[in-house]
């Protein structure tokens, strides 16, 4: 369970969605540059860093693009985080191993995600499976993020011991905790 | 060079000759990025700065990782150097940085047309595209090929002072980097941010 201090703070912004729960911890830690690729379950999120002028968000074409951006913007003093999906994290493994994991550079990623809970796509579910290993592999910190009770302190705590340990964390956030994408047809 | 390539009226440099030259015009602790390989290798060679950042792998990342430091220092000029074949990795970088448009991020691209570190096998592109037309094509209008070394100055001392990004072209020979910069990554990360002003030596 979050601190006081924690849980007043998002009080105060109003708004206990989970994005809004990431919004006000990204901003509370001084994370203002926010590449991404998007994704359905990260639209309310994307749309609300658009509009508040605290933060830069804009999209990159592919992952690695916005992993390099966050890694020379963090090497010039200024910290960021990258959005994306389970797919698009399936895309970073050589970038993970040769830029953020040997250079020590603190890389903060949200992946949304997709392949299980009811997913409708059989490439989606299958790209899933290889998200964890790939993480494990490389010994990189990473929570699965199912209870909007437990998301502004998993997100906190890990960002702040990202920086202070100088390496890399993926936040993995489940459709227990956004709902998810669901077949619309 | 390609038999299939269409002349151009651009001379072939060397890549540590205008690396060098490159190095010896700034004077103003700008950074520069170098991407994997003979590009990073001829950055070291031409003689280490603080402010230098050698890239010892992610393919392709010099731009993104010189538009990362351009967003954080704005003040600061921040130079990326490119192979040809690494451009091609991430050519929608180049739309990134045409939407962002940082006036403080500067590109160039070393364009040899072969994979000159693997076994000098030509890239999909030798002979067949133009990295300046791909460039202006995604939005970087301020873009251009280096005639010959005079040129590539000039482009360089305008760049200086651009009020938009831009991007140099350059054909370059077959030639290997002259150096072998020291792969250690976490030195590498640390003095590139002490020489940003960003950390104190320990």
């Amino acid at each position: 369970m979050a601190d006081a201090e924690q849980h007043s703070s998002t009080q105060a912004s109003g708004d206990k969605s989970w994005h809004g729960i990431v919004l006000q911890t990204l901003k509370r830690n001084a994370i203002d540059l926010i590449p991404y690729v998007p994704d359905r379950v990260l639209t309310p999120l994307i749309k609300n860093l658009h509009a508040d002028p605290f933060f830069t968000t804009f999209a990159t074409a592919r992952e690695e693009e916005a992993v390099g951006i966050v890694s020379g913007a963090w090497m010039g003093g200024r910290r960021g985080a990258v959005l994306m999906q389970t797919s698009g994290f399936a895309t970073l493994a050589n970038t993970l191993a040769s830029l953020a994991v040997p250079y020590q550079i603190p890389l903060i990623m949200f992946v949304s995600e997709r392949g299980t809970l009811g997913e409708f796509n059989y490439g989606q579910s299958l790209v899933c499976r290889t998200m964890r290993p790939v993480l494990d592999s490389l010994a990189l910190e990473h929570h699965t993020i199912t209870r909007l009770d437990e998301l502004e302190f998993i997100t906190d705590r890990s960002i702040k011991q990202a920086v202070t340990t100088q390496a890399p964390v993926a936040l993995i956030l489940n459709p227990l905790l956004t709902g998810g994408k669901v077949f619309d047809k | 060079m390609n038999s299939k390539m269409t002349p151009r009226n651009t001379k072939v440099m060397n890549r540590f000759d205008v690396t060098s030259r490159l190095i010896a015009k700034l004077k103003h602790e700008e950074a520069v990025i170098g991407g994997i390989g003979n590009t990073n290798f001829d950055l070291w060679a031409a003689g280490h700065r603080p402010q230098n950042f050698y890239m010892l792998g992610s393919m392709g990342l010099a731009f993104p990782i010189a538009l990362g430091v351009a967003l954080a220092q704005p003040d600061r000029r921040v130079f990326a150097l490119e192979g040809d074949g690494s451009l091609l990795m991430q050519l929608g970088a180049l739309s990134t940085i045409a939407a962002l448009k940082p006036k403080n991020l500067i590109m160039i691209v070393m364009d040899n047309g072969i994979y000159q570190i693997t076994g000098a096998q030509p890239t999909p592109a030798a002979g067949v595209a133009d990295i300046v037309a791909i460039a202006t094509g995604s939005g970087l209008t301020n873009s251009a090929w280096a005639a010959d070394e005079e040129d590539f100055e000039r482009l360089v001392d305008a760049a200086m002072s651009a009020s938009e990004p831009s991007l140099i072209a350059l054909r370059i020979d077959d030639k290997p980097g002259v150096g072998t910069t020291r792969r250690d990554p976490v030195q590498i990360r640390e003095r590139f941010m002490h020489g940003l002003g960003v950390r104190e030596p320990l």
